[in-house]
C-alpha cells in the first residue's frame, strides 16, 4: 500500500503545453523546502548563458544571480553551504552549479518581502516548493508577493532528490557515506558507499520531528512512522537547558560536555553488565536519570546537559528506525536531514547503536547534502525531471 | 537504550520516620504465624510480602452413627454440627512509603514469634540501600533477586489468580477503568515496565521469557528532565503540573508548520511534529505546567511508539504496562493509552494491572516460596483483607495521595484446590460469569448497593444468632458490619476498586468479611434444622411423584426444583402441603419468600437426579466447596445423600454403582465463576463426557450465568425474587427463568 508517484492536484497549473516540444523553463530555477525550523533552497546557476543570452536577460533577473552567487551570506541568518556546490550539472539541456541555501523558517516574511522589492512576478517564473511552509506561507506569496506557489507532496521531493543528488554524485566524490569503526575516536573512518542496489532502503529524515520511509523503489514507498523526538527537541531543550541560541552552539556545548554524569548507565543500577537480559554495563538505562538527584543536578554543567540530550535523542531516533527496519525487514537505513549538518557525534552514535544493536546487521548510511533533498526534489518538479 | 527496572532511584532523600501512627497490627495482620519474607525496595515505595496461616473456626458437619438404630425420634437433628479451628494459607502484601521502613522493620521484629525464617528475599532498586538495615533489624539474611525476573513472576501470578486484575484506562468514559475478564491462556503477552528506563519483556510462558528492548527515555527521564526544567523536586508534584499544562505552548504542531492547511491535506492539525520544538528560542519563557505537560506527552508518546514496533515485530496484541511512571497514575495511564491507540491504529490494547505496585514483591516471594510450589495452588484475592485500587479522582493533590496511599493492603487465600474452566464453556475467552456490570450500569449500581447496605442489618442478626454461646458473637457481628458497610461505601464512591463490581463482588465480599470476623456460616444450625425436616418429607414426596404418569411427573419435578428455590416455612406446613398436593403449593410458596437449604436440596434437586437416574443418566451433583448463605455445602450433600441412600434404593445403588457423583463446585460464593471451578469437577465432567449441565438457583443461573454459552445442552433455572431484577429481565416478580439451550450446530 505504498503511495506511488507524485501527489497529483497540488496546485501547479502550469503543466506542459500540448503538443510539440515543451517550451523551455524559464530563469530563475529554485526548489524551496520550507520546514518548521529551516527553510531550505536550492539554486540552479546557469554557466552557458549565451551572450544573446546575456542581453535579453531582465535586470531583476541579473540581480538575483549576482546576489546569490557572489554572496556566502544573506541577511543576518541566511546562509549558502558554499562547500556542498554542486559544480558543473547538466539539468535540462543547461549546464551550471546548483547552490545550497538555508534561513530560518521565522524570517519568511523577510524573504518574500525581498521577493517583492526585487519585483520576483515580473519574471514569470514558478515557485515549486514543498514543506508544511509550502501551505502555511502560500497565502503570503500570493497577496505580499504576487507570487504564485507551486505546492508539492514533501516526501515524494525527499525521495526524488535523494534519488538524484546520489546519481549525479559529489563533484567527482561519493554522496553517500557510513563510519567504520564509529565508536572508537582513534579509528573511526568516513568511507564511501556506493549506494547501487539502493531498494529496499529505510530513509529516515531527521528535521524538527522525524519522518520514516520504507523506500521499494523509485514510486513505490510508504511512510512507516515518525516521531516528534527530532531535532527542534534537541535544540529546543537545550535552549531551556543551557540558554544557548543557536544549534551550532547547541552542538559545540555537547561536544565539550559528558553525558554520563546526566544518565544512568546500566552499570550505575547493576554495578556492571546486567547480564539477565545481556546489557551492557555502559549502556544509558534512564536518559537524565540522575537528574533525579539534587546533589547530581548541582553538579553538572550546561556542556554536560546538552551532550546528554544529543546522546537521548540521537539514541531514540536510532532505536525507533532499528524497529521500524525490522518490521520492514529492511537492511540499509539512510539519515538525512539538517539534524546531522555538523553533527559528527550523532551521526557516529546512529552508526555504532544500529550495528550494534542489530548484531551487525543493520548499516547505518548518511549523506553529503543531507538536509536539501526536499528542495532539490521541488526543483526538479519544476524542471520535470522524472 | 537498555532499561532497568526498578522504580527510580532513592533521589527522594528518605529520612526514616519512626513515629508510625497507624495502628500496625491492622497491617501487618497474622504475623505470629508469619514465614518466609519478600521486600520490593522501589525508589519511594517498600512492598513487603509474607505467608502466614490464618487459623479460623469452621463449621463442620459429620453423620450420627445410627447402627443399632431402626427409625429416627422426631426431632433429632440429621447429622451433627461441630465447630473447628481450621488453618488456611495466606498471603499478605503491604505497600508503605520508604519513609516508614524501619519503624515497620521494628514492628516486624517485635511480633514475628517462633518463625523458622532465615532469609528474606530481596528486590527493587532499593534492595541494596537498605539491605544492612534489613539485616540487622530482622536478623534475616538478605536474598538478593533479579528484578524483573520478579516482576514478570508477579504478572504470571496476578493475571493467573486475580479475576479483574487487568484494565483497559479510558479517561472520558464512565466507567474509567474497564476490566478484562480473566483469560485462561495468559501467554504469550508483553510487558513494559517503564521504571527509570524502560523494559520490554515478551513473555512465553511461565519461565520463558526475554528481554525485548527497552529505551532510556523512562520515568527517570520525565522526573530528571522535569526537574531541571521546573525546578520541581518531585515526582506527583511533576505529574500534578503536566496535568495542569497546555503541551501547545512548547511542543511544535503540524498546524504550526502547516498553517491552516492540514484541513485540507486530511492531516490532524494538533498532531505534535516536533516535541519542544517552540521553545528553540532565547526570548521566550514557559510555563513550568506547560514544559511538564510537554514532557508528559514526550515520554508517553515514545514510549507507545516503542511498544507497538515490539507488538508488531512479536504479532502481540496483548501488552501490560507497569513500573512507577504508571502505578496508579491517570495521567500517565491516560497519555500511554493515547499513544498506543495512535501508533497502532487500535489494534493494541494498553493493558494495566490493579496490583501493579506489587509484582516485585509477590515475585521476590514465589523465588523464595518455590519448595513450597505456590504455583500448583490457586489462589483468591480476600476482598476483607485488600485495600483495593487507589482513588483515581483527579482533583488529588499529590499530597493528598501519598497520605491515602500511606498502606495499602492485599490478601491472598490460597484454594484448597486448583481451580480450571469448565471444559464445557463454548468460548472460554470471551465467557463473563455476570449477567450486570455494576460499574457500567449506574442505576443497577445504586439499587445494589442499597439493597446490601439494607440488608446488613438482618445479616449482623443472622450472625449473632447463630453463635448463641459465644461471649463476643455480638462485639464481632458489629465489627463485620463496619467493615462490609466501610467497603460498601468505597464502592460507591470507588466502583471499580476490586475489579468490575457486581452481585457477585458483593456477595463475595460479604462472604469475605464475615469469615475475617469468625462467622463461617451462620446458616449451619438452619441448614440443619430444614434439612432434618426436609428429610422426613422426602419418602413422602418421592411416592406422591411415582404415583404420577410421566408427563405429570416431569412437570411436578420442575416445579420441584424452582419451589425449593423460593418457599420457607415450618416443618408442619411443609408436610400438610407435601401431604395433600404433589406440585408442592407452589402458589403458596411465592408468597412466602426466602429459600430453604432443606427443601431446595433434598425435595427439589433428588427427585430430580432421581428422575434423570431412573432413565439411565449418570449425574454428577457439584456443590459448594465452603458455606455461602443458606446454600448446602459439598460435606452437607454427602450426608443428604448418604441418608437419602438408606430410605431410597435408586439413589442407593447410583452411589453405589458411582452413577451419581458428588463433587465440589471449588466456589464457596452464592454465585458461580465457571471459569474457576475445582480442577475434580472439571476432571470428571470430561472423563464422563458431561452433555447437559443444569444450573439452578438465582446465584448461579440469573446474577451469573444468565449469558453463559455452553458447548453442550444447558439448562438454567431460578426464580426471580427481587422486583428490581424482575423488571429489568422484563418480567415480574416470582417469575419463572427455565432456560433450555442448545448449542448452535
Amino acid at each position: 500500500s505504498g503511495r506511488v508517484g507524485p501527489a497529483g492536484g497540488l496546485g501547479c497549473s502550469e503543466s506542459g503545453t500540448f503538443g510539440g516540444p515543451p517550451a523551455p523553463i524559464v530563469f530563475p530555477w529554485f526548489g524551496l523546502d520550507i520546514g518548521g525550523t529551516l527553510v531550505k533552497l536550492v539554486y540552479f546557476e546557469p554557466k552557458d548563458i549565451t551572450a544573446e543570452e546575456e542581453e535579453e536577460e531582465v535586470e531583476s533577473l541579473k540581480s538575483i544571480r549576482k546576489y546569490l552567487t557572489s554572496n556566502v551570506a544573506y541577511g543576518s541568518t541566511g546562509i549558502r553551504d558554499v562547500h556542498l556546490e554542486l559544480k558543473d550539472l547538466t539539468l535540462c539541456g543547461r549546464k551550471g552549479n546548483l547552490h545550497f541555501i538555508r534561513f530560518p523558517t521565522h524570517d519568511m516574511p523577510a524573504f518574500i518581502q525581498m521577493g517583492r522589492d526585487k519585483n520576483f512576478s515580473s519574471l514569470h517564473t514558478v515557485f515549486c516548493a514543498t514543506g508544511g511552509g509550502a501551505y502555511k506561507f502560500e497565502q503570503d506569496f500570493l497577496t505580499i508577493g504576487d507570487l504564485q506557489l507551486c505546492k508539492l507532496d514533501e516526501l515524494d521531493c525527499l525521495i526524488k532528490g535523494i534519488l538524484y543528488i546520489d546519481s549525479v554524485g559529489f563533484n567527482g566524490r561519493s554522496q553517500c557515506y557510513y563510519f567504520e569503526n564509529p565508536a572508537d575516536s582513534e579509528k573511526c573512518q568516513k568511507l564511501p558507499f556506493d549506494l547501487k542496489n539502493p531498494y529496499p532502503l529505510l530513509l529516515v529524515n531527521i528535521g524538527s520531528g522525524v519522518s520514516i520511509l520504507a523506500v521499494y523503489s523509485k514510486d513505490n514507498y510508504k511512510r512507516v512512522t515518525g516521531t516528534s523526538l527530532g531535532g527542534g527537541t534537541f535544540f529546543g531543550l537545550c535552549c531551556l537547558l543551557t540558554g544557548c541560541t543557536t544549534f551550532e552552539e547547541a552542538l559545540e556545548m555537547a561536544s565539550r560536555g559528558d553525558s554520563t554524569k546526566v544518565d544512568k548507565l546500566v552499570r550505575d543500577i547493576y554495578g556492571g553488565d546486567y547480564e539477565r537480559f545481556g546489557l551492557p554495563g555502559w549502556a544509558v538505562a534512564s536518559s537524565f536519570g540522575n537528574m533525579m538527584s539534587k546533589e547530581k543536578r548541582e553538579a553538572v554543567s550546561k556542556e554536560d546537559l546538552a551532550r546528554a540530550t544529543l546522546i537521548t535523542i540521537t539514541n531514540n531516533i536510532g532505536s525507533i528506525a532499528r524497529m521500524c527496519a525490522l518490521n520492514e525487514n529492511i537492511n540499509q537505513v539512510v539519515f538525512v536531514g539538517n539534524f546531522l549538518r555538523i553533527n559528527t557525534i550523532a551521526m557516529r552514535l546512529l552508526a555504532y547503536a544500529l550495528d550494534y544493536w542489530s548484531k551487525g546487521q543493520l548499516k547505518a548510511l548518511f549523506s553529503e547534502h543531507e538536509g536539501y533533498f526536499g528542495a532539490v526534489g521541488a526543483l526538479l518538479e519544476l524542471l520535470k525531471i522524472p | 537504550m537498555a532499561e532497568c527496572g526498578a522504580s527510580g532511584s532513592g533521589s527522594s532523600g528518605d529520612s526514616l520516620d519512626k513515629s508510625i501512627t497507624l495502628p500496625p497490627d491492622e497491617i501487618f495482620r497474622n504475623l505470629e504465624n508469619a514465614k518466609r519474607f519478600a521486600i520490593d525496595i522501589g525508589g519511594s515505595l517498600t512492598k513487603l510480602a509474607y505467608y502466614s496461616t490464618v487459623q479460623h473456626k469452621v463449621a463442620k458437619v459429620r453423620s450420627f452413627d445410627h447402627s443399632g438404630k431402626d427409625t429416627e425420634r422426631e426431632h433429632e437433628p440429621p447429622y451433627e454440627i461441630s465447630v473447628q479451628e481450621e488453618i488456611t494459607a495466606r498471603l499478605h502484601f503491604i505497600k508503605f512509603e520508604n519513609t516508614y521502613i524501619e519503624a515497620c522493620l521494628d514492628f516486624i521484629k517485635d511480633h514475628l514469634v517462633n518463625t523458622e525464617t532465615k532469609v528474606i528475599q530481596a528486590t527493587g532498586g532499593g534492595a541494596y540501600k537498605f539491605k544492612d538495615l534489613i539485616e540487622e533489624k530482622l536478623r534475616l539474611k538478605v536474598d538478593k533477586e533479579d528484578v524483573m525476573t520478579c516482576l514478570i513472576k508477579g504478572c504470571n501470578f496476578v493475571l493467573k489468580n486475580i479475576p479483574h486484575e487487568a484494565f483497559v484506562y479510558q479517561k472520558d468514559s464512565d466507567p474509567e477503568f474497564r476490566f478484562q475478564t480473566n483469560h485462561p491462556h495468559i501467554f504469550p503477552y508483553l510487558l513494559v515496565n517503564i521504571g527509570s528506563g524502560v523494559s520490554i519483556v515478551k513473555v512465553e510462558t511461565e519461565d520463558r521469557f526475554e528481554w525485548v528492548g527497552g529505551s532510556s527515555i523512562g520515568g527517570g527521564t520525565f522526573w530528571g528532565l522535569g526537574a531541571l526544567l521546573t525546578k520541581t523536586k518531585k515526582f506527583d508534584e511533576l505529574l500534578h503540573l503536566a496535568s495542569r499544562g497546555q503541551h501547545s505552548n512548547v511542543d511544535m504542531l503540524v498546524r504550526d508548520v502547516y498553517g491552516g492547511a492540514h484541513q485540507t491535506l486530511g492531516l490532524s492539525g494538533n498532531l505534535i511534529a516536533s516535541s519542544f520544538g517552540k521553545s528553540a528560542t532565547a526570548d521566550q519563557e514557559f510555563s513550568k505546567e506547560d514544559m511538564a505537560k510537554s514532557l508528559l506527552h514526550m515520554i508517553s508518546n515514545d514510549i507507545g511508539q516503542l511498544a507497538c514496533l515490539h507488538a508488531r515485530l512479536h504479532s502481540l496484541d496483548r501488552v501490560y504496562f507497569g513500573g512507577f511512571f504508571i502505578r496508579g497514575h491517570p495521567v500517565t495511564m491516560r497519555t500511554i493509552t493515547y499513544s498506543i491507540n495512535f501508533f497502532s491504529k487500535g489494534e493494541v490494547q494498553a493493558l494495566f494491572l490493579r496490583h501493579e505496585g506489587y509484582l516485585g514483591a509477590i515475585g521476590a516471594f514465589l523465588k523464595g516460596a518455590e519448595q513450597d510450589n505456590p504455583n500448583q495452588y490457586s489462589w483468591g484475592e480476600n476482598y476483607a483483607g485488600s485495600s483495593g485500587l487507589m482513588s483515581a479522582s483527579p482533583e488529588l493533590g499529590p499530597a493528598q495521595r501519598a497520605r491515602s496511599g500511606t498502606f495499602d493492603l492485599l490478601e491472598m487465600d490460597r484454594l484448597e484446590r486448583p481451580l480450571v474452566d469448565l471444559p464445557l464453556l463454548l468460548d472460554p475467552p470471551s465467557y463473563v460469569p455476570d449477567t450486570v456490570d455494576l460499574t457500567d450500569d449506574a442505576l443497577a449500581r445504586k439499587y445494589w448497593l442499597t439493597c446490601f447496605e439494607e440488608a446488613l442489618d438482618g445479616v449482623v442478626k443472622r450472625a449473632v444468632a447463630s453463635q448463641p454461646d459465644s461471649v463476643d458473637a455480638a462485639e464481632r457481628a458489629e465489627k463485620f458490619r463496619q467493615k462490609y458497610w466501610n467497603k460498601l461505601q468505597t464502592l460507591r464512591q470507588q466502583p471499580f476498586a476490586y475489579g468490575t463490581l457486581t452481585v457477585r463482588s458483593l456477595l463475595d465480599t460479604r462472604e469475605h468479611c464475615l469469615n475475617e470476623f469468625n462467622f463461617p456460616d451462620p446458616y449451619s444450625k438452619v441448614k440443619q434444622r430444614e434439612n432434618g425436616v426436609a428429610l422426613r418429607c422426602f419418602p413422602g414426596v418421592v411416592r406422591s411423584l411415582d404415583a404420577l404418569g410421566w408427563e405429570e411427573r416431569q412437570l411436578a419435578l420442575v416445579k420441584g426444583l424452582l419451589a425449593g428455590n423460593v418457599f420457607d416455612w415450618g416443618a408442619k406446613a411443609v408436610s400438610a402441603v407435601l401431604e395433600s398436593d404433589p406440585y408442592f403449593g407452589f402458589e403458596e410458596a411465592k408468597r412466602k419468600l426466602q429459600d430453604n437449604s432443606g427443601i431446595d436440596i433434598i425435595l427439589g434437586v433428588f427427585p430430580f437426579v432421581r428422575e434423570l437416574l431412573l432413565r439411565g443418566t449418570e449425574v454428577i451433583l457439584a456443590c459448594n466447596s465452603g458455606p455461602a448463605l443458606n446454600d448446602v455445602t459439598h460435606s452437607e450433600s454427602l450426608i443428604v445423600a448418604e441418608r437419602i441412600a438408606g430410605m431410597d434404593p435408586v439413589v442407593h445403588s447410583a452411589l453405589q454403582e458411582e452413577r451419581l457423583l458428588l463433587v465440589q463446585t471449588g466456589s464457596s460464593s452464592p454465585c458461580l465463576d465457571l471459569s474457576r471451578l475445582d480442577k475434580g469437577l472439571a476432571a470428571l465432567v470430561r472423563e464422563r463426557g458431561a452433555d447437559l449441565v443444569v444450573i439452578e438457583g438465582m446465584g448461579r443461573a440469573v446474577h451469573t450465568n444468565y449469558h453463559a454459552a455452553l458447548r453442550c445442552e444447558s439448562l438454567k433455572l431460578a426464580v426471580i425474587k427481587n422486583a428490581w431484577l424482575a423488571e429489568r429481565l422484563g418480567g415480574r416478580l416470582f417469575s419463572v427463568i427455565f432456560k433450555y439451550e442448545v448449542p448452535a450446530e
